[in-house]
């Protein structure tokens, strides 16, 4: 599948996706310090080195932050897989350094599914 | 985007880490919303600034830039901080939140920026004009530059405002093309506008129905006061995302867009917004300043509680340039006779009043009257200066 590169995918990544159907708010919905998700369909679930599969951001434009509070503390996902990306998560991952890729259609993906991610293309 | 040879050696990193991260921010969303070229800004107002908003996590964020020696490179203004830097043990702030509050305005400081904190940057000297192409943060101030001012910005949030700082550009979509400041909504006000406080009560009524278009106004009113216009922007930018609205024979500009929707605002449509508001019965603070007060606003205050003696703890938010102009004029010498405290760089939304004791706050301001119950868990009642200080 073919998306649209926001940050840095020049380089091959390799991780298990996790799959959130419903949009994530970072601010209140992620904990910065261990990277668990607070709420939503994948609640409890960590998102430490995979590759994080959801639609789009929503909440609080301090989620940006949140994603850089993940970095620094080693338990950001490897990389970011949006349906359409806005704005929070946009900023989020540029400042953290995180790789992150949209308009993809995300339904055909599976948590626990191993994805490759270079460049705009990813393969399941 | 185009970018031109200049730029895309930012973005390549020639001029630092600092420039290059704005710079990546900067293209990232031009990208998103599909902007043509990034252009030159007169002035930058900054967010993201209380503690009690962006917490530790903001504060790395921001150190970011400092460790990096970035510089602003067109003059910036910052939002309100979360207490009184200098007198915030009189007012009853926690010495551990004044810590790292003057921790993050350190940092904002090392960048260049102006550390005055206020969500009016406009009464400080950072004051666009017709047609000055800016890159503010804070929906109020957005509102006003936009539509007071006839300054072009959209709504910035905090990360993309800094970026702009640092580049001097932001990218040219949104507010600053043409096409998109016609109106789509006319409102035909019926209703009795007196006070201030009548235009936040309109501003929550249309920021709702409206949400995110530009509405334009037609009112009985022939002479509209500054400061009743930054009510009615500030509440519609809470209420609703409104960036943009025009009064006729007001604003400095009027653009309709062909076939705009009417609507008419009547006085039940203000009571019952209003009756939505009020969800407390006593309130053990009144806070006045949300936006800050300009000097007209705070003498308005001074006048109604001359000689009198105000049961009630009772707040005038302001920035601390324009408490200095209340000192001179003995409007503050008025107000603390009567029980009540100047309270500078900071404002009851984004300052931690729910952990100061307070659970129902008084506002004549729309805007702040939206926030309180989800920032500051607090009940609230809404009314005119004068309903309250009675």
């Amino acid at each position: 599948m073919k998306g649209r590169v926001i940050f840095k995918t020049d380089e091959e990544i390799k991780a298990e996706a996790l799959v959130s159907k419903e949009p994530i708010g970072f601010l209140g919905g992620v904990d910065p310090n261990t990277g668990e998700v607070l709420e939503g369909d994948i609640k409890g679930q960590f998102v430490k080195d995979k590759i994080l599969v959801f639609p789009t951001g929503k909440g609080s434009t301090v989620g940006s932050y949140v994603l850089y509070q993940l970095k620094k503390n080693n338990v950001a996902p490897k990389a970011i897989i949006n349906s359409e990306a806005e704005p929070i998560v946009v900023v989020g991952a540029i400042i953290s350094e995180i790789p992150m890729i949209d308009k993809i259609d995300i339904s055909s993906i599976k948590t626990g599914d191993s994805i490759t991610l270079k460049n705009d293309t990813i393969s399941l | 985007m185009y970018l031109s040879n200049d730029e895309e050696k930012i973005l390549n990193g020639e001029q630092g880490e600092a420039a290059q991260k704005a710079m990546q921010l900067i293209t990232a969303l031009g990208d998103i919303y599909k902007a043509d070229k990034l252009i030159p800004i007169k002035s930058v107002q900054v967010a993201g600034v209380s503690y009690k908003t962006i917490g530790d996590a903001g504060i790395d964020f921001i150190r970011f830039f400092k460790e990096k020696n970035a510089k602003v490179v067109v003059p910036t203004t910052l939002n309100p901080a979360g207490c009184d830097i200098e007198n915030w043990k009189e007012i009853g702030f926690d010495e551990n939140f004044v810590n790292k509050q003057k921790e993050i305005i350190d940092i904002f400081g090392s960048l260049g920026i102006n550390t005055t904190c206020t969500c009016t940057p406009y009464y400080i000297g950072n004051r666009p004009g017709l047609g000055d192409h800016i890159a503010w943060a804070e929906s109020s101030a957005v509102s006003f530059s936009n539509s007071v001012l006839g300054a072009r910005t959209n709504r910035e949030g905090g990360p993309s405002a800094l970026a702009a700082s640092i580049v001097g550009k932001t990218a040219n979509y949104g507010y600053h093309l043409e096409e998109n400041r016609k109106a789509k909504f006319v409102i035909n006000v019926e209703a009795d506008l007196k006070t201030k406080t009548d235009f936040g009560l309109l501003g929550v009524h249309v920021g709702k129905i409206v949400e995110k278009a530009v509405p334009a106004f037609k009112i009985q009113n022939s002479n509209v006061p500054e400061h009743y216009m930054k009510a009615l922007g500030a509440a519609m930018a809470a209420s609703g995302a409104v960036a943009l609205y025009y009064i006729e024979n007001t604003t400095p500009e009027f653009v309709l867009d062909d076939s705009p929707e009417q609507i008419t605002v009547t006085n039940d449509d203000l009571q019952k917004a209003k009756d939505d508001l009020t969800t407390g019965e006593s309130a053990d603070l009144i806070a006045f300043g949300c936006p800050h007060c300009s000097l007209e606003e705070i003498k308005e205050i001074a006048d109604i509680v001359k000689d009198k003696q105000i049961n009630k703890k009772f707040w005038v938010c302001v920035a601390r340039q324009i408490k200095k102009q209340a000192d001179e004029q003995g409007y503050t010498e008025t107000i603390e006779k009567a029980g009540g405290k100047m309270v500078c760089d900071t404002c009851p939304v984004v300052s931690p009043i729910e952990h100061m004791g307070y659970t129902t706050t008084a506002t004549d301001s729309g805007k702040c009257a939206k926030y309180l119950p989800s920032f500051c868990k607090q009940k609230v009642i809404f009314g005119s200066a004068e309903e309250l200080l009675k």
